[in-house]
C-alpha cells in the first residue's frame, strides 16, 4: 500500500494501490494502538486488580458490583498479612536460595563448560553424554530419588543440606547440565587464539580462564544467570516436597501455605501476593533486557 | 531443558578434532580437565544421573516409605496403571489441557508480537506489559486468577453479568475448571511467547516484506506467504517447548483446585505428586512408574513434533 489513496475513485482503474469505494479514515495515530491498548489492559488487569483488592477492606472486596477505585487507601491488610505469615523471612529465603544458586551455577558450569569445550581428558565424552541424558528427563522422574538423597544428605552428611533446610533448595540445583551445555557451546564459539597466546606467554590455565575467557563470556553468563534466577525464584514443586517448616519456605511456597490457611480472606491474600511479587518485579524491571534476552536466546537457537 | 539441548546441538554440529594434534592428551591437561569439571559433574551425577536410574528401578518395586523392604514386583506398577481409572482421567485432562494451551499461547503470542513489532509511540509500555507476565510466579498467577474467577465475588462473573451471561461456577465446576486453568496459564506464558516471536520477527529483513509489497501483495498475503514461513523455526520451538511444559502442569492445579472438583482437573503430574507425597501415601514405586510413563509421552510428543516440523519448517540459510 505504498501509493496514496486517491479521493476520486469513480473511474479509476482497479489497481492494488487504489481500491475503489473504500474510504479510509485517517487516524491521528497508528491503528495498531486500537489493538494494543485493549490487549495491554487485559495483560495488566490481573496486576491492577491484585493491588486494588489488597488495599480494600474485606467488605469492599466482596461488594457487588465491585469497586474499581477504593475510596481510601487501607494498608491494614499488609500489616495483618505480615502478622499471619513471615513474608520477610520468605523473601530472605528466596533471595538467599536464588542468589546462591545463580552464583554456584555460574562458577561451576563455566568451569565445567570450559573444560568440556577446550581440554581433552580421559572420560570426557562419556561424562558429557551422561550429563546430556539428564537434559531430556523431566524433573518428575528424578524428584523422588532426589528427595531420598536429600534426606540422606541431611542425616548423614551435612544437616543444612537436608530436608527442611533452605540448603536442600540450593544443592540439587547448584550445577545444572543445561548450564554446562549452554556455556560449553558458547566457549566453543570463542576464538582459541587469545587463550593460546596467553598460554605461550606463560599464564597458567586458571589465569587464562579468569582473565581471558570469562571477560569475553559476559553475555552468555548473564543469560544463564537470568534464566537460573527466574527458575529458582519461581520454583514451587521441589520446595513443596523438600520443605514444610514455615521459617525455611521460599515466597511461592510460603504464599501457597498462606493461601491454604486464609483461603477466603481475599484482601489478606492479595496483600500477601503483592508483597511476594514486589521484589521479583523490581529485579525484573531493573534487569529487563537480560531476562528478555535470556528468553529470546532459548527460542532463537533455531531448529 | 531437553529441547534447548537438541536445538543447540543441531545448530552447531560438533567440530572435528583438528588434524595434527597429539592423539593422547598430556597429563597436565588431563588433570586440569578433571579439576574443572569435577564440582559440576559430581552434583549432576548425584542429583541427575543417579536418580534417573534409581527411579527406573523403583518403578519395578513395591516401594513406599514405611515398608521395611522393597521387593521387585516386575511390571505390577505399570499394570496397575492400566486398571487405574484416575490415571485414564488424568491422561485425558492432560491432553485436553495441552491441546488448548499450546495453540492458545502461540496465537496470542504471534498476534501480540506482530502488533508490537513496529516503532510507534508507547511501544515499550506495551512490550513491558507483556514481558511482566514472565516474572510472575505460577503461584502468584494462580492466586490472582482464582480471585478474578471467584464464583460469588469475582470480577469475571460481574463482567458476565453486565453482558447478560448467567453466573458461572468456574473453578468449582467440573465442566469449567480445566478451562479456567488454560486461561490463567496462557496469560502467564504470554510474555515468553511474545519475546520469542518478537526476536524472530526482528530477524526478518525488511527488504523481504517490502519486496512483497512492491510485487503487489497485500498485508495479509505478505504475512501468510513471507512472515509466517520465516517464523516457522520459532513456532516449532514454541510448540515443543510449550508442550513439554504443558504435559508437566502442576503448580496452578495444586493451588487452585487440588485436582478437583471430582478429579476434573487431575492431570498426570498432580496425580503423581499425590501418589508420592500427597497425604501419607509415599507410594514411590507407583509414582515412579507414572513418572516414566510421562517421560515416554514427552519423548513421543517431541519426536513427532520434530518429525512433522522438519517438513513444515522453512529455513533461511
Amino acid at each position: 500500500m505504498a501509493a496514496p489513496i486517491t479521493a476520486a475513485t469513480t473511474a479509476a482503474p482497479v489497481t492494488p494501490a487504489a481500491l475503489p469505494g473504500r474510504h479510509r479514515v485517517r487516524l491521528p495515530f497508528s491503528p495498531w494502538h486500537l489493538v494494543l491498548v485493549p490487549a495491554t489492559i487485559v495483560l495488566i488487569f490481573p496486576f491492577f486488580w491484585l493491588v486494588i483488592t489488597s488495599i480494600e477492606t474485606p467488605a469492599e472486596a466482596l461488594r457487588f458490583p465491585p469497586i474499581l477505585t477504593p475510596h481510601h487507601l487501607d494498608f491494614s491488610n499488609y500489616t495483618q498479612a505480615l502478622q499471619a505469615a513471615p513474608f520477610g523471612r520468605f523473601f530472605i529465603n528466596s533471595a538467599v536460595v536464588a542468589v546462591t544458586t545463580v552464583v554456584a551455577n555460574v562458577v561451576m558450569c563455566s568451569l565445567a563448560g570450559y573444560a568440556f569445550a577446550r581440554y581433552r581428558f580421559l572420560g570426557r565424552g562419556l561424562l558429557f553424554a551422561l550429563m546430556m541424558t539428564t537434559l531430556m528427563v523431566p524433573f518428575q522422574v528424578t524428584m523422588i530419588p532426589q528427595y531420598i538423597i536429600t534426606k540422606w544428605l541431611g542425616i548423614y552428611v551435612v544437616g543444612e543440606f537436608g530436608l527442611n533446610h533452605i540448603g536442600a533448595l540450593i544443592v540439587p540445583n547448584a550445577a545444572t547440565a543445561f548450564g554446562v551445555f549452554f556455556l560449553r557451546q558458547f566457549f566453543r564459539t570463542l576464538p582459541i587464539e587469545y587463550e593460546e597466546a596467553a598460554r605461550v606467554d606463560g599464564a597458567n590455565r586458571l589465569v587464562v580462564f579468569w582473565r581471558i575467557v570469562l571477560p569475553l563470556a559476559g553475555p552468555a553468563l548473564s543469560t544463564l544467570a537470568a534464566l537460573t534466577f527466574l527458575d529458582s525464584w519461581n520454583n514451587f514443586l521441589w520446595p513443596l516436597i523438600a520443605v514444610n517448616q514455615t521459617n525455611q519456605m521460599t515466597l511461592p511456597l510460603g504464599l501457597a501455605t498462606f493461601q491454604s490457611a486464609h483461603s477466603t480472606e481475599w484482601t489478606l491474600l492479595m496483600a500477601g501476593n503483592v508483597m511476594s511479587l514486589i521484589p521479583i518485579m523490581i529485579v525484573f524491571f531493573a534487569a529487563q533486557r537480560y531476562f528478555v534476552r535470556s528468553a529470546a536466546a532459548t527460542g532463537l537457537t533455531g531448529i | 531443558m531437553a529441547v534447548r539441548a537438541v536445538l543447540e546441538r543441531r545448530a552447531q554440529p560438533g567440530r572435528r578434532r583438528q588434524p595434527g594434534r597429539p592423539a593422547r592428551p598430556k597429563a597436565r591437561e588431563q588433570a586440569a580437565g578433571w579439576a574443572f569439571v569435577t564440582p559440576a559433574v559430581v552434583l549432576i551425577m548425584l542429583f541427575g544421573v543417579v536418580p534417573i536410574v534409581w527411579s527406573a528401578v523403583m518403578s519395578f518395586q513395591r516401594n513406599n516409605l514405611f515398608s521395611p523392604n522393597t521387593p521387585f514386583v516386575g511390571l505390577a506398577n505399570y499394570r496397575q496403571m492400566l486398571h487405574d481409572p484416575v490415571i485414564a482421567q488424568a491422561i485425558g485432562h492432560t491432553i485436553v489441557y495441552t491441546a488448548l494451551f499450546v495453540p492458545g499461547t502461540m496465537l496470542v503470542g504471534i498476534f501480540l508480537a506482530v502488533a508490537m513489532n513496529r516503532k510507534i509511540r508507547f511501544i515499550s509500555v506495551y512490550r513491558t506489559a507483556a514481558y511482566a507476565t514472565m516474572a510472575i510466579s505460577t503461584i502468584s498467577e494462580a492466586l490472582v486468577f482464582i480471585w478474578l474467577f471467584d464464583p460469588s465475588y469475582g470480577i469475571v462473573n460481574y463482567l458476565f453479568h453486565l453482558v447478560g451471561i448467567p453466573q458461572q461456577q468456574f473453578l468449582s465446576s467440573t465442566s469449567e475448571a480445566l478451562y479456567v486453568i488454560v486461561i490463567m496459564t496462557i496469560w502467564g506464558w504470554t510474555g515468553f511467547a511474545v519475546v520469542v516471536y518478537l526476536a524472530a520477527l526482528q530477524g526478518i529483513p525488511q527488504a523481504l516484506t517490502e519486496a512483497a509489497a512492491i510485487d503487489g501483495a497485500g498485508r495479509w498475503a505478505t504475512f501468510r506467504r513471507i512472515t509466517l514461513p520465516l517464523l516457522s523455526p520459532a513456532s516449532l520451538f514454541l510448540v515443543v517447548w510449550l508442550t513439554i511444559n504443558a504435559l508437566q502442569l502442576f503448580d496452578e492445579v495444586y493451588l487452585s483446585t487440588q485436582g478437583g472438583p471430582l478429579n476434573s482437573t487431575t492431570v498426570l503430574v498432580y496425580y503423581l505428586y499425590q501418589q508420592a507425597f500427597g497425604g501419607a501415601n509415599f507410594n514411590f514405586g507407583y509414582a515412579s512408574a507414572i513418572a516414566y510413563f510421562l517421560f515416554v509421552i514427552i519423548i513421543v510428543f517431541t519426536a513427532i513434533q520434530f518429525r512433522v516440523g522438519r517438513r513444515l519448517v522453512h529455513y533461511r540459510s
